[in-house]
């Protein structure tokens, strides 16, 4: 437990002073912002487009961010020692994903409403958008880091991270997206609470497996 | 299937089925075809349905090859069968060619049925998205150099893929979509007349019998490789050593 513990304090604190979530978060506004330079300024098109806009865009943010999940352990050495401690390299996996989680991808989450300005989404929708990608944000993390370790130790890890997770990050887009465009045009609450446990149950079925799957991979890896 | 395990024994059943095989399949997709070309025009599609006898049977391989690229894998990493992965990787390009068969007959047969190439229904979007598998699958043989990390990697990703595949099946039950359900493999008799059945049935086995050929002769091909490569590594070995 202690090295639970420790591993996600030391990966959110990497992901601090490397400045991950920092940089997902200026690649997730720069992306929304370059929308409207190739749409044209036209309030009402952002508005109908923004919700399927905001989940790719966070997509790509997080896709982009998962390269650096197992890269540096496996370089310097970090990851043998997870092979050799007393706790199961399942444990040590879920709390990668969780630092990756609570280190990158909250902080993306959070940053949405003033992409949502941009996007022209109105003030009281906010909140309930943020929740919707908030509900969505375990899946992402955790079905993010599948990809990332079956990639790791390749040269061009991200690229191919991409490839393989993208495929697996539809079903979150497709509910996630459906229930952004039920809030905008003024669905009522239960409506789409529906998809917030959707997501929420993608997240958890993410959340059991990931970790399985990531050190199966990084052991098939080093094998 | 343990008997194969020694790539030798397997290379010798695999010469002597592949010329077999290929011929079983050449007759069963010319006497399919012959059949689909002389199956009456439907009132209603007129000569476009016989785009089924193509798309249809792509379909079902596509799904097939997928399945059978995630048993090869378990059987690759869990048995450590020493040809699963090979079979796999092997079973991996044919299948990814099925699936955009598929997605390129059925965009033809889309357009003058439906009046576009393509809408973006669950059957359409799963397909596209074991399509995508494959790419992702493949990539990874691509990016790791040494077959056998190459190998358990990529099972384990065929592995986590193959959920889509239950997806796609059932995607039409499911979703209301555009796409028609199932009107063969069902509980109750098939929905198809005799006519368009019977071409279908034939065509769907000579698909069947061409991925066996492509593939037998895809896993002698990676055979020859892999051992090339460890007689490669071998000379690098004694040439470095007569050096030093």
């Amino acid at each position: 437990m202690n090295s639970f513990i420790a591993l996600i304090r030391q990966d959110i604190a990497l992901a601090w002073r490397q400045n991950s979530a920092g940089l997902s978060m200026s690649f997730f506004m720069i992306a929304v912002a370059m929308i409207p330079f190739g749409l044209g300024p036209d309030l009402k098109l952002l508005r109908d487009i923004a919700p399927g806009l905001v989940w790719v865009a966070l997509l790509l943010a997080v896709l982009l961010s998962l390269e650096s999940i197992f890269q540096a352990d496996l370089e310097d050495g970090s990851f043998d020692q997870y092979l050799l401690s007393d706790t199961p390299l399942e444990i040590l996996m879920l709390a990668k994903g969780l630092a990756h989680w609570l280190g990158v991808v909250l902080p993306l989450v959070l940053t949405a409403p003033l992409a949502g300005l941009l996007l022209n989404i109105d003030t009281p929708s906010l909140l309930p958008v943020c929740l919707i990608l908030l509900a969505g944000s375990p899946a992402m993390s955790f079905l993010g880091m599948m990809g990332s370790a079956l990639a790791a130790g390749v040269s061009r890890s991200g690229l191919l991270a991409a490839l393989m997770v993208m495929p697996l990050y539809v079903p979150v887009l497709i509910f996630g997206s459906s229930a952004l465009s039920q809030i905008l045009t003024g669905a009522a609450t239960g409506d789409w609470i529906n998809a917030v446990f959707l997501l929420l149950s993608i997240g958890g079925v993410a959340l059991f497996f990931g970790p399985l799957v990531a050190a199966a991979g990084l052991r098939a890896f080093l094998k | 299937m343990l008997t194969y395990a020694n790539p030798n024994r397997f290379m010798q059943l695999a010469r002597r089925l592949t010329l077999p095989v290929w011929g079983l399949s050449l007759a069963c997709l010319s006497i399919g075809l012959y059949m689909a070309f002389s199956a009456p025009a439907d009132y209603q599609q007129g000569m476009t349905v016989r785009i089924m006898f193509i798309h249809v049977p792509a379909a079902w391989m596509s799904l097939f090859v997928y399945t059978f690229l995630t048993v090869s894998s378990i059987f690759g990493l869990v048995f450590r069968h020493p040809l699963g992965h090979v079979a796999a990787k092997s079973a991996a390009l044919i299948g990814a060619g099925f699936t955009l068969i598929t997605l390129i007959t059925g965009a033809l047969w889309g357009k003058p049925m439906w009046g576009t190439w393509w809408v973006w229904d669950a059957r359409l979007t799963s397909v596209l998205v074991l399509f995508f598998i494959y790419l992702g699958y493949l990539a990874i043989w691509t990016a790791i150099e040494d077959p056998l990390q190459a190998g358990r990697v990529s099972s384990v990703l065929a592995i986590v893929g193959f959920v889509n595949v239950p997806i796609v099946k059932f995607s039409v039950d499911w979703w209301n979509t555009l796409h028609q359900p199932a009107s063969v493999s069902r509980f109750d008799a098939p929905a198809l007349h005799s006519d368009y059945l019977w071409p279908l049935l034939v065509m769907a086995l000579g698909f069947q019998l061409l991925f066996f050929a492509l593939w037998l002769l895809r896993m002698q091909t990676e055979i020859f490789k892999q051992k090339l490569r460890v007689r490669r590594l071998g000379l690098v070995e004694t040439s470095n050593g007569t050096a030093s």
